[in-house]
């Protein structure tokens, strides 16, 4: 079907503006098909179903739309974490910055390393997970990432890393238009904790791709913030094995527009995937707009999927949430689990949830839940009345609404940092 | 200490009558108890006195210690040292118990600009009072009242009143949904509150928990209004022969 001439011309100019980074054999191919899945597909436009809640303009336009940096730019959150980091400057690998790329049970290489080889054993994923994730629905910003990622990182994990892996993003120009690929590879018992934090990019694009073998674990933890003009796409493709575990969480405060995709296929029996999110925005001090797409597909026997997305909203703050579980035929013992819910401080802010389930097996334990609500007055007077003022009890509810979502991490330290980074942006709220 | 002058209270949104006309001294060091049937105003009272929305005075006034307690937040309440010990302890996930309490007693210390309580000091104190009311330190860990017995919940209740160290504490039917053990401890708690400084208004249905926190002072209320003040012997004439002959001799 020939695309709409208003979709063709967008997707026109901004590959127009692109130039295909250089590279090796195999990146060279996966990069010229992903660019012919772009012109099949066409970039996101507002009329299209999957783009309903959130306007892509500003994801899909040639040029990004500039946000400004912090002078002290380091995020500290993970800081007290013990950890290997990998240092990104507006999307470019900073070997200087990061630790030495040495970690037992782990091989880590650049993507620009790895891209340069003919042969390598990422040509077995990357764009590989994200083409499967086009179908049923399209994700044409992430085939454009696949065609023209410069950089990012390629994990292999062969054991049990001895700590975590932690990506820091960091932008130094108002102008910066990043474009991150991760492939992350965990073999048959293997697990990895990977952490991401910083505000990357003016505009980012990323795309995580994931496969977890039999046995193996996955831990994802990352928190977006801080930058309030900052525009961010992410998608994480993942594929497990049988008896494999991921678990991703992620943290949004700010930013004008966020749309995070999880993507995840669950390959193998008695393999388990949790997805979580906890988005909190203030209109007052920056547009807010923060989008959760999801889709996970169960096919395979007993396995087990949960979706736990809070978003906290006020002053005109928009949360979108869109999520499907999908059980093929003969995924049976299924368990699903999906809510997404919002706290809504005021009456400006909105909340747009679309949650979907759709169920061929016909012997599956599948809910979803989805609320919009102000703050429980009961809880607030609770507080109140052992003499917490009022903003500090309203913070405190807030906490509470999220709690849910927090507890999807596993590790304490890490959950302990993620919540005191919510806390303190709670209190540089209240002033 | 707590002087209550002929206070009418209505519903907010339905303008029903809830409180109609009650009077009440509770004196420094005293423990008083409010006993009546269902719906006579007893909760209301103690949710108005600690300054819950949804409630609008209509005439009348409250005071603590002389200050007006009307006016008052609830967060201000508490700093004027007013408690109350809620019948349904509310769960708040995601917030440690201790995390909270400390919350609280410091900003009690600085509404009423007084330091606040060092960590260190802070652990020692805590730890003592909740030794004796057989909290653990699991229970200090976990999320306020998430996960909580009927009993646990009534215990956190009262190890919040130790460690704010209010002067005038309202119990809301502190004995329901507690076993006989659970109302031992809980009394012995409240028992061991008990000084010249401070005072109780106790309100439950039943007796029974009057034989462990026993009261000075026991108020019949019904319909909105005190009808009858006595000493402890009107709780046990409630106990052998209902509220009904009470409210047929005021009749």
């Amino acid at each position: 079907m020939a695309l709409p001439q208003q979709k063709l011309d967008a997707t026109g100019a901004r590959l127009a503006a692109m130039s295909a980074p250089e590279g090796g054999v195999w990146i060279s191919e996966a990069r010229a098909a992903a660019r012919a899945r772009v012109e099949a597909m066409g970039l996101p436009h507002r009329r299209d179903e999957y783009w309903k809640y959130t306007r892509p303009e500003t994801l899909v336009d040639p040029q990004a739309i500039e946000a400004s940096t912090f002078e002290t730019y380091e995020p500290t959150v993970f800081g007290e974490i013990d950890r290997l980091k990998i240092v990104f400057v507006d999307g470019v690998y900073d070997a200087e910055a990061s630790d030495d790329l040495s970690l037992a049970g782990v091989e880590i290489e650049p993507l620009a390393e790895a891209g340069a080889k003919d042969i390598h054993w990422a040509r077995d994923l990357y764009g590989v997970l994200e083409t499967r994730g086009q179908s049923p629905v399209e994700r044409p910003l992430a085939a454009l990432n696949t065609a023209y990622a410069s950089d990012g990182v390629v994990i292999r994990v062969t054991g049990k890393a001895e700590k975590p892996v932690s990506l820091v993003y960091l932008q130094e120009t108002t102008s910066s238009d990043a474009i991150f690929h991760h492939v992350v590879k965990i073999e048959a018992g293997a697990d990895l904790t990977l952490l991401e934090n910083g505000p990357a990019a003016a505009r980012l694009n990323k795309v995580m791709e994931v496969e977890i073998a039999d046995g193996g674990a996955f831990h994802h933890v990352r928190t977006q913030g801080r930058a309030h003009e900052r525009r961010a796409a992410t998608h994480i493709f993942a594929r497990l094995g049988k008896e494999s575990v991921f678990k991703s969480f992620t943290l949004t405060v700010n930013g004008a527009l966020t749309r995070n995709e999880a993507v995840i296929e669950l390959t193998g029996d008695d393999a388990v995937a949790h997805v979580a999110g906890a988005a909190l925005g203030d209109g007052a001090t920056g547009d807010f707009h923060h989008d959760d797409t999801v889709f996970i597909t169960h096919d395979a026997e007993n396995c087990e999927s949960r979706q736990v997305y809070k978003k906290v909203l006020r002053n005109g703050a928009v949360g979108v949430f869109q999520g499907k579980i999908l059980v093929k035929d003969g995924a049976q013992k299924t368990d699903g689990y999906q809510i997404s819910q919002s706290l809504l401080l005021d009456d400006d802010s909105q909340f747009l949830a679309k949650p979907e389930l759709e169920i061929y097996a016909d012997d599956v334990v599948c809910s979803h839940g989805s609320t919009s609500g102000a703050i429980d007055e009961e809880g607030l007077f609770y507080l109140r009345s052992r003499g917490v003022p009022k903003d500090i009890a309203t913070d405190l509810m807030v906490i509470a609404f999220v709690a849910e979502a927090l507890e999807e991490i596993e590790d304490e330290a890490i959950a302990a940092d993620v919540l005191s980074r919510l806390e303190s942006w709670l209190q540089r709220r209240r002033g | 200490m707590l002087e209550i002058k002929n206070l009418h209270v209505e519903l907010e949104e339905e303008g029903k009558k809830i409180l109609k006309g009650v009077d009440l001294t509770v004196e420094a060091g005293k423990v008083h108890a409010i006993m009546g049937p269902n719906g006579s105003g007893k909760s209301t009272l103690s949710y108005v006195l600690s300054g819950r929305d949804g409630y609008a005075v209509t005439e009348g006034e409250a005071t603590l210690g002389g200050e007006d307690l009307l006016e008052m937040e609830p967060e201000e309440r508490a700093a004027a040292g007013l408690f109350l010990a809620f019948q349904y302890p509310v769960e708040i996930p995601g917030v440690g118990n201790m995390t909270f309490l400390r919350t609280a007693v410091n900003a009690q210390r600085k509404l009423r600009g007084e330091e606040e309580l060092s960590s260190g000091d802070f652990l020692k104190l805590i730890r003592a009072k909740a030794k004796t009311l057989k909290i653990d330190a699991d229970m200090l860990k976990r999320p306020v009242n998430v996960g909580f017995s009927g009993g646990e919940k009534k215990r956190n209740e009262i190890l919040q009143m130790a460690m704010l160290e209010p002067k005038m504490c309202i119990l809301d039917e502190t004995d329901s949904g507690l076993d006989v053990d659970a109302m031992k401890l809980v009394s012995e708690g409240v028992n061991a509150l008990r000084n010249e400084g401070r005072s109780f208004l106790v309100i439950t249905h039943y007796q029974r928990l009057l034989d462990h926190i026993k009261p000075d002072v026991v108020h019949i209320m019904a319909d909105g209004r005190i009808i009858k003040t006595g000493g402890p012997e009107l709780a046990l004439e409630v106990e052998t022969q209902g509220y009904a002959h009470l409210l047929n001799e005021e009749a």
